[in-house]
């Protein structure tokens, strides 16, 4: 027993050092103020949190929530029968759609998003194409738009989701799949009342991770989105980097994690009612 | 074979079963009948549980035909089929409580609400599930969970219940009150049972008819009584029970440990030996003879059986004669 407590201590560390300290002085720094030259004033203020109230960074705000859910949901859609078709593939295919998958992250993250900039814009490769083709006359207006935005999401974070869905389908035991079929479901059923719930916890847990990380994501809105798609992280960056107003950019930050935290709680009691549903059926 | 009055369940005719060209089931027909209790006897790998989960639809025999109540099936899904298999490590739905599981069939047959809560209720009586429904798998003992394996599929009410090796995870106490609930269960439900074994113990105490398998092909097909007391074969003379084989000029036979007798002198007996070994069993004595070899024959080890009435004191190292009555012997082919 105590071995084990000594083995964990520099997890613990590590966590406390750089996790849960700077999380402490975000939070404190989110009540204080500052001065005229970006200064942090050390007394207490509610200025930060009051700025927030601005229409402006409430639209950001839920511009923020509705893109991140958004590329969510879309990566779950296009992810699951991708994860589903390769957990049940020979080991062959299986390894050659992760490698697949996994390919694009040696690739530096900048230059795979900058590559959307030149098939996006204006005298880019789609545009050419269509124009070529006859398809459109005028060029579209793809790249700094909210599209190009939620495309840019769904592309970078599409393998956190695959990555947790495959290993929650592959795990699922296929006589599970063969006994449900004996006792008269269909593949469709067998799929919805069996696979789908053994594979919430790669659900959960794929959705947690595309939407923490699109809600955190600055660099693909700078790039993709130009200066009309901001989200709630260029402001936070915009505010420590460039407008050196750390109260106001800490407060945002609060405010985004524990939006996050509501959501991901709400989130994981959906999931759960589902279950406690179909167990209330069973019973009537 | 069949007697009159009997409804013929299941045919299979013909079928094999080959995986990348390698037979696994060479073709094979018979016919089970209503209200049968056949098991498929055999060690791993021959091809017992494939011919199963032929007739359960989850492999599509290489060539022949699954007959089902008279009709051909061969091409059908197992959600098609009017039959339930109890699968070896029971598979139930880790995230449904024991009602929900046994539920499941109903449910997937939209059989009318009322219907299913009386019908659920018949199953949980039956294997003693009451007090259990509302608990998860994971909650449940080994036993436990085989007997909510079994609730789910007789819920259906099939024609046939397969059966593949369900006891093989339980410990040996377990396993012997099972079998007697399970052939209770059978005679009381009268479905016609597919079991499927590699213990041939439980296959003679439960069986109507046993089919012994090795290899993929048919050893024989018999009653335990038959299959005990005529072997067909070199192999189903020794897989059931324990035997004894002699080779003679005229072919094998073979005589089990029961019908040998050991004599003091080994004068004017059919063989003679040396005992090897002498195990108390409690209620039987064995003793392990090696016989005098006579011309160019390898040494043979018999095995004689002697229940509580012999009284006498065998000792190891002991010269006897052993003796048997020729019709004893069995014909074996070879």
């Amino acid at each position: 027993m105590n071995k084990s407590k000594w083995f964990f201590t520099p997890v613990l560390i590590w966590l406390g050092l750089f996790l849960i300290v700077p999380m402490l002085i975000v939070v404190a720094m989110s009540f204080m103020q500052r001065d005229t030259l970006g200064n942090v004033v050390y007394s207490f203020s509610w200025e930060g949190y009051k700025t927030f109230w601005d229409s402006l960074y409430l639209g950001i705000y839920w511009d923020t929530i509705v893109l991140s859910i958004t590329t969510t949901v879309i990566c779950l859609v296009v992810s699951y029968p991708l994860a589903y078709y390769l957990a049940n593939s020979s080991p062959r295919v299986q390894n050659w759609g992760l490698i697949l998958i996994t390919i694009p992250f040696w690739i530096n993250f900048l230059i795979r998003t900058y590559a959307w900039v030149l098939l996006l814009r204006t005298q880019g490769v789609v545009n050419s194409l269509l124009i070529h083709f006859g398809w459109i006359d005028e060029p579209l207006q793809m790249l700094y738009t909210k599209g190009a935005v939620l495309l840019g999401m769904v592309y970078n974070f599409v393998p956190f989701m695959v990555l947790p869905l495959y290993v929650a389908i592959e795990q699922i035991d296929r006589r599970l799949l063969d006994a449900a079929s004996d006792l008269g479901a269909s593949r469709w059923k067998a799929f919805w009342h069996i696979a789908l719930p053994q594979s919430k916890a790669g659900i959960m847990t794929g959705s947690v991770l595309v939407f923490v990380s699109t809600a955190g994501m600055f660099v693909v809105t700078d790039i993709l989105g130009g200066s009309k798609s901001s989200m709630i992280s260029n402001i936070i960056q915009a505010q420590f980097l460039g407008a050196r107003n750390w109260p106001f950019g800490s407060a945002l930050s609060v405010i985004f994690v524990l939006t996050s935290l509501v959501l991901i709680v709400l989130f994981s009691r959906v999931m759960k009612s589902r279950s406690d549903r179909t167990r209330e059926g069973g019973k009537a | 074979m069949i007697k009159k009055g009997m409804v013929l369940m299941i045919e299979l005719v013909e079928i094999e079963k080959q995986f990348q060209g390698q037979v696994v089931v060479k073709p094979l027909s018979m016919v089970i009948e209503e209200g049968e209790f056949l098991t498929l006897l055999g060690p791993s790998g021959c091809g017992k549980t494939t011919i199963l989960r032929m007739i359960a639809g989850f492999e599509q025999p290489t060539s022949g035909n699954i007959v089902l109540a008279g009709k051909v099936v061969t091409d059908n899904p197992p959600n098609e089929r009017d039959l339930n298999l109890v699968f070896q490590h029971y598979a139930l739905f880790p995230h449904m409580t024991v009602e929900e599981n046994i539920a499941f069939g109903l449910k997937m047959k939209k059989i009318p609400k009322e219907q299913q809560k009386e019908r659920i209720a018949e199953a949980v009586a039956m294997t003693q599930l009451t007090a259990l429904t509302s608990r998860y798998p994971h909650q449940l003992s080994g036993g436990q969970q085989q007997r909510v394996a079994i609730a789910r599929a007789i819920v259906n009410k099939p024609k046939v219940l397969l059966l593949d090796e369900p006891l093989g995870a339980l410990d040996l106490q377990l396993r012997k009150n099972l079998q007697t609930e399970l052939k209770h269960l059978q005679r009381t439900l009268g479905i016609t049972f597919v079991y499927v074994t590699h213990d041939q113990e439980e296959a003679m105490m439960m069986s109507d008819r046993i089919v012994i398998l090795n290899n993929g092909q048919v050893e024989q097909i018999g009653t335990p009584k038959e299959i005990y007391s005529s072997p067909r074969t070199l192999f189903a003379a020794t897989f059931v029970g324990e035997n004894n084989i002699f080779t003679s000029p005229q072919g094998s036979f073979a005589v089990r440990p029961e019908k040998l007798r050991p004599q003091r002198s080994e004068e004017g007996s059919m063989k003679s030996g040396v005992i090897q070994d002498v195990l108390y069993l409690g209620n039987v004595h064995k003793l392990m003879v090696v016989l005098d070899q006579v011309g160019e024959q390898q040494a043979l080890t018999v095995t004689i059986v002697l229940d509580s009435t012999d009284e006498e004191s065998w000792r190891v190292g002991e010269r006897i004669g052993v003796n048997w009555n020729p019709k004893d012997e069995v014909v074996i082919q070879s």
